[in-house]
């Protein structure tokens, strides 16, 4: 078949595979419990292991005596931080000592505990029932010292110090921008001011942490089979912490039961774990229960946002200044450091706005509580919260439509550079708003609204930066800048090929997209495409999946092998076919071409055969095999998804409840490589907003005891309780990526608390109450109506 | 309390001769003993479900349950729903609505619906909602699991009536 102007040549760039919603290859194994999850690994001698953990919040450890542990039966060793020394983490930011204050995370407590929950000895045993035993056995004694829960009691005069070399438990404080006319804006405007909370979060991967740890004589090697997003990552503090080459540690990921942010960061029970086995020469398996995972796995979002902003009386933002406090639990978490939430927050709030001025200062604290990671959002659910609360508020002090306020300061021209110096990539940001109102609309809400007076509208709209590359990351002053991702590409006789990333799915459906990507790119059948993942002997490195990094990066990591590796192809076969190269092409069908001549193909069977079984008539300029690499950064800013929600609530005037009635979305997430895993990143996304707008929060008594310790306290929705979710596309394609996509996987928890809280205010709004802080509890909803149907019937009587 | 017994249970049809400690979980004994890693460990508190399975045809929590107590049921686990290359029609709905991310909590839904659709055949789109609502999903915010229980539903009952009619 010759290629004619009517029929475009085969260019790898679209059509075929993407944009399909081609069923995933993840799923046969998945839902016929084939799948390999971190706990349904047994190795032959297994050891089990689990943590004696601190029970006070903080407190000095006076006695340590684990000898009766030893004694129980079945368990083999127990362990303190003296029997191990392990090198503490550290996760160290480049920034003067004004605005950064180093702290350390031991493996194991030493000499100090820091939030219940912590990591105090190590047990292991041949069975966990065992394990149980022997924990229960050992002798801890503290002196409890006043724990610090709170950000006034962080801040306090005469704090208790959390780390004795921190003083004012303060670990970063960073004031930015402060552009000229802040001031004056605030001098002339109509200001809106406003305190904004959200609640302590736990990201609740339903696959709690866990690692399997054994050690190789022949390899001289660790083996640390683990559910981490960032093994890499977790082979180097191993290293460092074990005091031993990276070359002895080797670090595999198998399916992951989620992690949304909780498994980026490394653990210490996984590094204590990994020590054990290296000393037992045994394999040991760590399983974290749900109660460990609830009271001392990593949390997330507490934060506290001081706001003020101006707008003209036509309803133009001419100033924004915040100030932030996030706590960020007793350390700092590697890689990203206690600056992970503060930075994000200072350097985006101004969203998807017109911010002519501009002054942020964002501190974070540490406290008496589990430490924090980054959860799925990072500081955006909390901002985009404040921004799209400050549109509403100004709105109605203006007299304005919320839609007419938004649409009159959203950004429209793009690329825009930002008075936070941060330059957005084309999205549909007015467009998605205009959608997202027409839905509700067209479908009668507004009018329905008129009538019931329980019914709020509210809507948010919101960008979200993907992909950060290198240089993004190297604007936050973290020494360790994650940001690249590499690909190798091989081809085998059969004409399949493997691919690497150093992405790590779990849930994500890379197994399914970056295949679509690398047989649109080759021209073969998606069958034909393994990926492979999560394992630091065979990907050279990586950074791991985080930050809605894996599609922009790694994708565009493995499209540029996979482009590598047909011009490889293309070639061997001009030689063969005894042509120049420019005169042959992928053909699109699992072969190369001759183009003045379509009948002259040869397939990558034939022409793999030559490059392993026949090397001798390779052209000169050809290697054997068929093998190709690459790298990619995304350049500057990175690129922006973006979306409007659009979400109509009922309060229960009886109980304070409030129900979702309608919940839209609106995305652009650029090219949509399968559309239905694009659905499902943006309803799971939400699911876990709407989680925070209405239920989920980890709370501590005043001596930092948490609350939750079971799913019968910390209220994880249902099915009962997250609606059927409609998802609109727009698409505005990714200049800087190899497919046009961008990234999907956080925007529907970043959107979902201000388009729920919005909606409840809305309807609030007639009480003169309002409120702003998430969760949003059932009291405050049916406090602020009955008050409101009080003075109703007290002024008519 | 680390005294064993012998028991026998009766898992996907196959029986297995078991030593056990009478504080060893169903689940943990399914995984641990049996082999079955399938049935997956969620919060051990019985709330999430993750380790869904049928005991005599009922969904129950195997977090909930000791092995000794399951003597002389019969145990049937997402194991013996399919096989990869032949899933049934509720796992192959599952795939096709895109009902599962991550797939940790998938064997509990999987053993909940074919619990309640064996129950009730035909059950309204709310009825699937609530009883979905027993277990705990991360990834996807149900509305696709709800989708692929609806059209298996659907399926069996359009399936079942054309035996009817066959059989008419």
């Amino acid at each position: 078949m010759a290629s004619t102007p009517e029929e475009p040549r085969f260019d790898g760039r679209g059509g075929k595979w993407i944009g399909a919603s081609v069923r995933r290859r993840e799923d046969p194994r998945l839902v016929t419990g084939r799948g390999r999850f971190v706990d349904d690994i047994h190795l032959h001698g297994m050891l089990h292991a689990g943590f004696v953990r601190a029970t006070v919040a903080h407190g000095k450890i006076t006695e340590l005596d684990l000898s009766a542990a030893r004694e129980v039966d079945g368990v083999v060793a127990a362990y303190s931080a003296e029997d191990l020394q392990l090198g503490d983490m550290v996760a160290l930011l480049d920034r003067p000592p004004e605005e950064f204050t180093p702290t350390t995370m031991p493996i194991l407590a030493r000499g100090k505990v820091r939030f219940v929950g912590e990591p105090v000895a190590l047990v292991i045993a041949k069975d966990p029932y065992a394990v149980e035993d022997g924990i229960e056995a050992a002798q801890v004694s503290y002196e409890v010292l006043d724990a610090v829960v709170s950000e006034e009691t962080a801040l306090a005069e005469d704090a208790p110090l959390v780390h004795e070399d921190a003083p004012s438990n303060v670990l970063l404080d960073v004031t930015s921008f402060d552009t000229p006319g802040v001031d004056e804006a605030f001098a002339e405007g109509c200001v809106i001011e406003l305190v904004t909370r959200s609640g302590r979060q736990n990201a609740l991967p339903l696959e709690t942490r866990g690692a399997v740890a054994s050690w190789d004589d022949r390899d001289e090697q660790l083996l640390v089979q683990t559910c981490s997003q960032v093994p890499h990552q977790v082979r180097t503090v191993l290293a460092r912490s074990l005091r031993i080459p990276e070359r002895s540690v080797r670090v595999v990921v198998p399916d992951m039961g989620g992690g949304f942010g909780q498994k980026c960061v490394v653990g210490r029970e996984e590094i204590a774990v990994a020590a054990a086995a290296k000393l037992l020469r045994r394999p040991v398996k760590w399983i974290e229960d749900r109660s460990e995972a609830l009271a001392s796995g990593f949390l997330a979002r507490e934060q506290r946002y001081r706001t003020r902003a101006a707008f003209t009386p036509d309803g133009q933002l001419t100033a924004l200044e915040s100030d932030i406090v996030c706590d960020m639990g007793a350390y700092s978490c590697y890689p990203f450091t206690v600056g992970i939430e503060p930075l994000m927050a200072a350097a985006e709030m101004p969203s998807v706005y017109r911010v002519p001025a501009y002054r942020v200062r964002a501190r974070a604290i540490t406290s008496n509580k589990a430490p924090t990671a980054p959860y799925r959002g990072v500081s955006r659910p909390q901002y985009v919260m404040v921004m799209e609360r400050i549109m509403d508020l100004a709105a109605r002090r203006l007299g304005l439509d919320p839609v007419e306020i938004r649409r009159r300061n959203v950004i429209t021209e793009f690329p825009y550079t930002g008075i936070n110096k941060v330059t957005y990539d084309p999205g549909s940001y007015l467009e998605s708003l205009e959608l997202g109102e027409k839905i509700l609309r067209d479908e009668g809400w507004y009018e329905l609204r008129e009538k019931n007076p329980h019914l709020g509208i509210g809507f948010s709209c919101f960008s979200e930066r993907t992909g950060y590359g290198s240089e993004a990351f190297a604007k936050r002053k973290m020494t360790v800048v994650p940001g690249f991702d590499v690909s190798e590409i091989r081809m085998d006789l059969t004409g399949s090929v493997v691919v690497t990333s150093g992405t790590i799915n779990h849930g994500q459906s890379h197994e399914t997209t970056f295949a679509q990507i690398v047989a649109e790119r080759l021209g073969v059948d998606l069958a034909k495409v393994k990926l492979r993942q999560g394992d630091t002997e065979r990907i050279s490195y990586g950074w791991g999946t985080f930050a809605s990094r894996s599609v922009t990066i790694g994708g565009s990591a493995v499209a540029t092998a996979a482009t590598r590796l047909g011009e490889q192809l293309c070639v061997i076969a001009a030689h063969l076919l005894d042509t120049r190269v420019e005169n042959v092409g992928l053909d699109g069908d699992g072969g190369v071409i001759q183009l003045d001549d379509p009948n002259r193909r040869l397939s990558f069977e034939e022409i793999a055969d030559v490059a392993y079984l026949r090397s001798h008539l390779l052209p000169k300029e050809a290697e054997p095999t068929l093998t190709a690499t690459a790298a990619f950064d995304v350049p500057g800013d990175g690129t922006f998804s973006n979306a409007t929600h659009a979400v109509v609530v009922e309060a229960d005037p009886g109980t304070g409840q409030v129900k979702i009635l309608r919940y839209a979305c609106v995305e652009d997430c650029g090219v949509v490589i399968n559309p239905k895993v694009v659905d499902g990143q943006a309803r799971g996304g939400i699911a876990q907003g709407i989680a925070g707008a209405l239920f989920e929060e980890v709370t501590y008594a005043e001596n930092g005891e948490p609350s939750a310790a079971s799913f019968i306290d910390y209220l994880v929705p249902t099915a009962a309780e997250i609606p059927d979710i409609t998802v609109d596309h727009l698409e505005t394609p990714c200049a800087f990526t190899e497919s046009g996509a961008k990234g999907a996987g956080e925007g529907g928890t970043i959107g979902a608390p201000a388009a729920v809280l919005n909606a409840v205010n809305d309807l609030l709004w007639r009480t003169g109450v309002q409120l702003e802080q998430t969760p949003i509890h059932p009291e405050a909803v049916l406090a602020a109506l009955a008050a409101a149907d009080r003075e109703k019937a007290g002024t008519g009587a | 309390m680390t005294d064993k017994q012998l028991i026998v249970l009766t898992v996907n049809g196959e029986e297995h001769e078991l030593l056990v400690e009478p504080r060893w979980t169903l689940l943990d004994v399914l995984r641990h003993n049996v082999g079955l890693t399938g049935t997956h460990v969620g919060c051990e508190h019985g709330v999430c479900g993750a380790c869904t399975i049928l005991v005599d045809g009922e969904p129950v929590r195997a977090c909930l349950m000791y092995a000794v107590q399951a003597e002389g049921c019969a145990i049937r686990t997402v194991e013996d729903l399919g096989t990869p290359e032949e899933p049934n029609d509720l796992q192959q709905a599952f795939s096709e609505h895109h009902g599962l991310q991550c797939g940790f909590c998938t064997p509990g839904f999987l053993m909940l619906a074919e619990g309640f659709l064996a129950q009730e055949p035909s059950p309204t789109r709310e009825a699937i909602r609530e009883t979905v609502s027993s277990n705990l999903c991360r990834c996807t915010g149900y509305q696709t699991i709800v989708d692929a229980i609806e059209a298996t539903a659907a399926q069996r009952s359009a399936e079942s009536g054309k035996k009817e009619d066959a059989v008419r």
